[in-house]
C-alpha cells in the first residue's frame, strides 16, 4: 500500500499535533506554579492567555488560580484545549489509523487515553500537579519514542512530522510571546532574582535549561532567551529549526512521493525561513517582538491550511479539528 | 441419548464439572481423536484455578488495552465493551473438521449457484423448487442485478455459517449469513491472545492456525477484480470509526494490508472508482465493502446515505470495480429461504446436504403456522428480518402471558416467523464466578470464496455466560472462546 489516503494525511497530522500540544502543556503546567509563586498566584493567568483561552476560561471560573487552571487544562473534558481533549483526539485519530499504525503505538495511545479519563480532581491539586505533569510528559515521549521505533517510514511519517514540527514552532511561539509581554517585569525588576527565575522556568518548560546555560555561558538575558528560543540551530524546540525541518519534510514528500501540491507552503516556509534567518534578536525587538510573533504564527497557520489543502481533502469534510 | 465422556482424575479444575443431559464439547466422545482430546482435558484439568483466573484476567486487560472493542451507544455516552473472553478453549478434532469443512464448501458452493440462478435464468423458481414470491417478493432481492455476469459467478464472497451442536453431537446449520458476516477478527485475536497468556497450554497440541485470514481474503478479492487488471488495488469500505464492528474493518484492512476507506474517500469518474489521496486520485478495482447494500450509492439506493459513493452502481454494472459481496445475496441467508437450503443444495448439487438443519417450520405456510401455534410451548420462533437474537421467543423458558403476547404478534403477521424445535446446545467448560461450569456454545466457522472457496480452519466459538442461557449474542452478553482446530495426518 503506497498511497495514502487525504484523509488519513489529515489524521496523521492531527495525531502529531494532539500529542505535542498534550506534552507542551503538561510542561508549561508543570513550571507555571514557579511563575506564580512570587506574584499572588496573578501568573496562572498568563497560562490562560498563552492559549488565548480568557473567554472560554471566564465563562467557567471567576478567577485564575493554583485550583482552577490546572484543571481547566489537564481535566475539563468541555475544554478542546485540554490535555484531556488532547489526548482523546489523539486517540480518535489513531482509532482512524489503525490500520496504518503500529499496534504498539496504538495500545499506548489507547492507555495513555484510558488513564487519562481516570483520573481524579485530587490529581491536580497543587501536591500533586507536578507530578502529574511529569506523567504525562513522559506519556507523550513514550508516545514519541514508540513513534520512532516502530512507525513505518512511508509518506506517513513524513506527514505525522509536519504536523509535530507546525505544532511545535507554534507552541514555542506562544511561550516565549506571553513571558515577554503578560510577564514583563516591573523595571525595577530586570536582571533581579526574581525575573532571572522567570526565564529560568520558560526555558525549563522547553527542556531547554541546560543547553541554554552551556550556550549562553551565564548571560541569561530576555533578548538572549528570544533569541535561543527563535534562532537556535540545535535547539529541538526552536522556530528555526521546525521551520527547517518542515522544509525538509515537505521536499521530501515532493520528491520522494511525487506529491504535486505544496508548491505555495513551501515558498511560505522559504519567506519565514528568511524572516528567521535574515534578523538579528535586536532588530526583532527593536520592531517589536509581539508583532514579529504574531507574523510567525500566522504564517504557520497559512502554511498549515496549504499543506491542508494541497494533500488533505477527501469529498466530504469531516468535522473539522481544533486549531 | 448422550455419549459417552472422558473421565479425569480428582480433584482438578474440572471436578464437579456436569454436563447434564447435553453434549460436551470437551469431554463427549465423537468416534474420533481420543487421544489428542483426553491430553487436552488432562491439561486442562491440571491447571490451578487461581493462576487461571490471574491469567483470563491479563487476557482481558490486554483486549481493553488492544482497543478489541465494540462499541454500545447509549444517549449519552459511546461505551467500549469488550467481547467477554473466556479462556478455556473448545476443541474440535481433525476428523469432525473435516466432515464440516465439505459441509461448509458444500453449502456455500449451492448458496452462490442459487443466487447466480436467481440473477440469472430463475430456474429454481420455475420448477418450483423455492417458492417465488419468497425470492421475488423480498426486500434484499435486486431486480437491477439480473443478468449482470459477476466475475468468478461468486456472489457471496464471505460467509459465515452458523452451526450448533444438538445432544447426540450432531452439527447442525441454524443460519447462513451471506451478506457481511462479523467475528472472524475475534477468532484471530482470541488465538493470538492464546498464544501470549497460555503459551503452556498450546504446548505440543496441534491446533491449525488462522492467522492466514487476510492473505486469504486479499487473495480472493483479487481473484475477483475486473478482467484485464495486472495488480489490482483491493480496499476496505467501511461505514467509519462510528460503526459497532470498527474494530473488525480495522483488523481486516490490516491483515489484507489494504487501505481502510470511507465513503468520503472515493469519487466515481466516467464509471470508474478511485480514491482520493495525498497525490490525487488512485484507482481502485476490488471492495471488501462493509456497508449494507442499503448504503452502497445514494444515487441508486437511500438517496440520504452519506456513507456511500454516487456513482458506485454504475461502475460496478459496467464491470469496472469487484463488490464482495455482491449487492443483493441477502436473499440467500433469509431465514425463511434457509428452511428449503436442504432443497436448494440437492437441486444444484445432486447431493444431500453434509450438514443437516435444525428442523424449521415456515410460518408463511398454512400447515408451519398451525404446528407453531400448536407447539409454542416447545418452540423457538424467530422473526425472519431480524439478526443479533432480538424479536424471538423460547417457548419452554417464555411465560404464559409472554407465549399469549407472542401468539397475537404471529397471527396478525405470520410471513415474518418461522419456528424450529429447541434444541439442546452443547456446553463446553467455562470459567465462572462458580468455578468451571458448562456453558452452551454455538459455532460461526468463515468462508471465502473468489475462484474457489477456502474455509478457515477455526471458527468463532460464542458462548452464553449466563447460567442456562442459549443467547450468545454480543449484544446480549454473549462471550467468544478459541476454537482448536486439530490437525489431522499430514497437516
Amino acid at each position: 500500500m503506497s498511497e495514502l489516503l487525504a484523509r488519513n494525511a489529515d489524521c496523521i497530522v492531527w495525531l502529531a499535533r494532539y500529542m505535542e500540544r498534550a506534552e507542551n502543556l503538561a510542561r508549561i503546567l508543570g513550571v507555571a506554579e514557579t511563575f506564580a509563586r512570587d506574584r499572588a498566584g496573578r501568573n496562572w493567568l498568563a497560562v490562560v492567555q498563552i492559549n488565548a483561552d480568557e473567554e472560554r476560561f471566564f465563562a467557567r471560573h471567576r478567577v485564575a488560580d493554583a485550583r482552577t487552571v490546572p484543571h481547566f487544562y489537564i481535566l475539563d473534558p468541555d475544554n478542546p484545549n485540554s490535555i484531556l481533549s488532547s489526548v482523546k483526539a489523539a486517540r480518535e485519530n489513531a482509532r482512524t489509523l489503525r490500520p496504518m499504525i503500529s499496534i504498539e503505538m496504538w495500545r499506548q495511545i489507547n492507555r495513555m487515553n484510558t488513564w487519562m479519563g481516570g483520573l481524579s480532581a485530587n490529581a491536580v491539586a497543587p501536591a500533586n500537579l507536578v507530578a502529574l505533569c511529569e506523567e504525562i510528559k513522559e506519556a507523550c515521549q513514550l508516545h514519541v519514542g514508540i513513534t520512532e521505533g516502530t512507525f513505518y517510514r512511508d509518506q506517513a511519517h513524513y506527514f505525522y512530522h509536519l504536523g509535530k514540527s507546525i505544532e511545535r514552532a507554534d507552541q514555542t511561539t506562544r511561550l516565549l510571546d506571553i513571558k515577554y509581554h503578560t510577564l514583563l517585569p516591573r523595571p525595577e525588576d530586570v536582571g533581579s532574582a526574581l525575573d532571572i527565575s522567570h526565564w529560568n522556568a520558560l526555558l525549563k518548560a522547553v527542556a531547554g535549561y541546560q543547553a541554554s546555560r552551556r550556550v549562553m555561558a551565564g548571560k541569561i538575558t530576555p533578548r538572549s532567551v528570544a533569541a535561543f528560543l527563535l534562532f537556535s540551530d540545535s535547539f529541538p524546540r526552536s522556530v528555526i529549526l521546525c521551520v527547517r525541518q518542515m522544509d525538509w519534510l515537505l521536499t521530501q514528500l515532493r520528491s520522494r512521493y511525487n506529491l504535486r501540491g505544496g508548491v505555495r507552503a513551501l515558498e511560505l516556509l522559504d519567506g519565514l525561513r528568511a524572516a528567521l534567518t535574515d534578523h538579528t534578536i535586536d532588530q526583532v525587538i527593536d520592531h517589536g517582538l509581539h508583532e514579529f510573533i504574531d507574523w510567525v504564527q500566522a504564517q504557520l497557520m497559512l502554511i498549515f491550511a496549504e499543506i491542508q489543502e494541497s494533500f488533505c481533502v477527501s469529498r466530504q469534510p469531516q468535522a473539522s479539528q481544533s486549531q | 441419548m448422550t455419549r459417552p465422556r472422558l473421565t479425569l482424575p480428582e480433584p482438578g479444575l474440572l471436578s464437579g464439572y456436569d454436563p447434564a443431559e447435553f453434549f460436551c464439547e470437551a469431554l463427549s466422545l465423537r468416534g474420533d481423536g481420543e487421544a489428542e482430546l483426553a491430553a487436552i482435558a488432562a491439561r486442562l484439568n491440571a491447571l490451578d484455578p487461581e493462576d487461571l483466573r490471574h491469567r483470563a484476567a491479563r487476557a482481558e486487560k490486554e483486549l481493553f488495552d488492544l482497543g478489541i472493542t465494540f462499541t454500545v451507544y447509549s444517549d449519552k455516552d459511546a461505551i467500549d465493551r469488550i467481547l467477554p473472553f473466556d479462556v478455556l478453549p473448545r476443541v474440535i478434532t481433525a476428523g469432525e473438521w473435516s466432515r464440516l469443512e465439505a459441509g461448509i464448501i458444500q453449502r456455500v458452493t449451492a448458496i452462490n449457484l442459487f443466487l447466480a440462478d436467481l440473477y440469472g435464468d430463475q430456474k429454481i423458481l420455475a420448477d418450483k423448487i423455492v417458492p417465488a414470491d419468497l425470492v421475488l417478493g423480498n426486500a434484499n432481492f435486486h431486480a437491477f442485478m439480473r443478468g449482470l455476469k459477476v466475475p468468478c459467478g461468486t456472489y457471496s464472497h464471505v460467509c459465515g455459517i452458523d452451526l450448533i451442536r444438538d445432544q447426540e453431537g450432531l452439527f447442525r446449520v441454524l443460519e447462513d449469513n451471506a451478506r457481511t458476516p462479523s467475528g472472524v477478527s475475534y477468532v484471530v485475536e482470541n488465538r493470538n491472545l492464546m498464544l501470549q497468556c497460555f503459551p503452556d497450554l498450546m504446548e505440543d497440541t496441534r491446533v491449525r492456525a488462522v492467522d492466514d485470514y487476510g492473505l486469504m481474503l486479499r487473495r480472493a478479492l483479487e481473484e475477483i477484480a475486473p478482467a484485464g487488471v495486472d495488480e489490482p488495488s483491493v480496499v476496505l469500505l467501511s461505514p467509519g470509526i462510528y460503526n459497532s464492528a470498527f474494530f473488525e474493518h480495522v483488523f481486516l484492512a490490516r491483515e489484507m494490508g489494504v487501505p481502510l476507506v470511507e465513503g468520503r474517500d472515493l469519487v466515481v469518474e466516467n464509471d470508474r472508482v478511485y480514491m482520493l489521496t495525498t497525490a490525487g486520485k488512485a484507482p481502485v478495482h476490488s471492495i471488501y465493502r462493509r456497508i449494507d447494500d442499503f448504503f452502497l450509492d445514494p444515487k441508486v439506493f437511500r438517496p440520504d446515505s452519506m456513507l456511500g459513493v454516487p456513482g458506485l452502481m454504475d461502475a460496478y454494472r459496467k464491470g469496472n470495480v469487484s463488490l464482495a459481496n455482491a449487492p443483493g445475496t441477502g436473499v440467500a441467508d433469509d431465514k425463511a429461504v434457509y428452511a428449503y437450503m436442504p432443497r436448494v443444495i440437492k437441486y444444484y448439487l445432486g447431493e444431500d446436504a453434509i450438514l443437516p438443519n435444525v428442523e424449521t417450520f415456515i410460518c408463511r405456510e398454512a400447515e408451519g403456522l398451525k404446528y407453531t401455534l400448536d407447539n409454542l410451548e416447545h418452540l423457538v420462533v424467530k422473526p425472519v428480518g431480524e439478526s443479533g437474537g432480538y424479536g424471538m421467543i423460547l417457548g419452554p423458558k417464555a411465560s404464559r402471558s409472554e407465549i399469549d403476547e407472542f401468539r397475537a404478534k404471529l397471527k396478525a403477521d405470520p410471513a415474518n416467523y418461522i419456528s424450529q424445535p429447541m434444541i439442546g446446545l452443547s456446553v463446553s467448560p467455562t470459567l465462572t464466578t462458580k468455578g468451571t461450569q458448562p456453558r452452551h456454545v454455538d459455532f460461526r466457522p468463515f468462508a471465502v470464496t473468489g475462484a474457489s472457496t477456502k474455509v478457515l480452519a477455526g471458527g468463532l466459538t460464542r458462548v452464553a455466560m449466563k447460567e442456562g442461557s442459549l443467547v450468545v449474542n454480543s449484544s446480549q452478553g454473549g462471550g467468544s472462546k478459541d476454537t482448536w482446530v486439530l490437525a489431522g495426518e499430514g497437516q
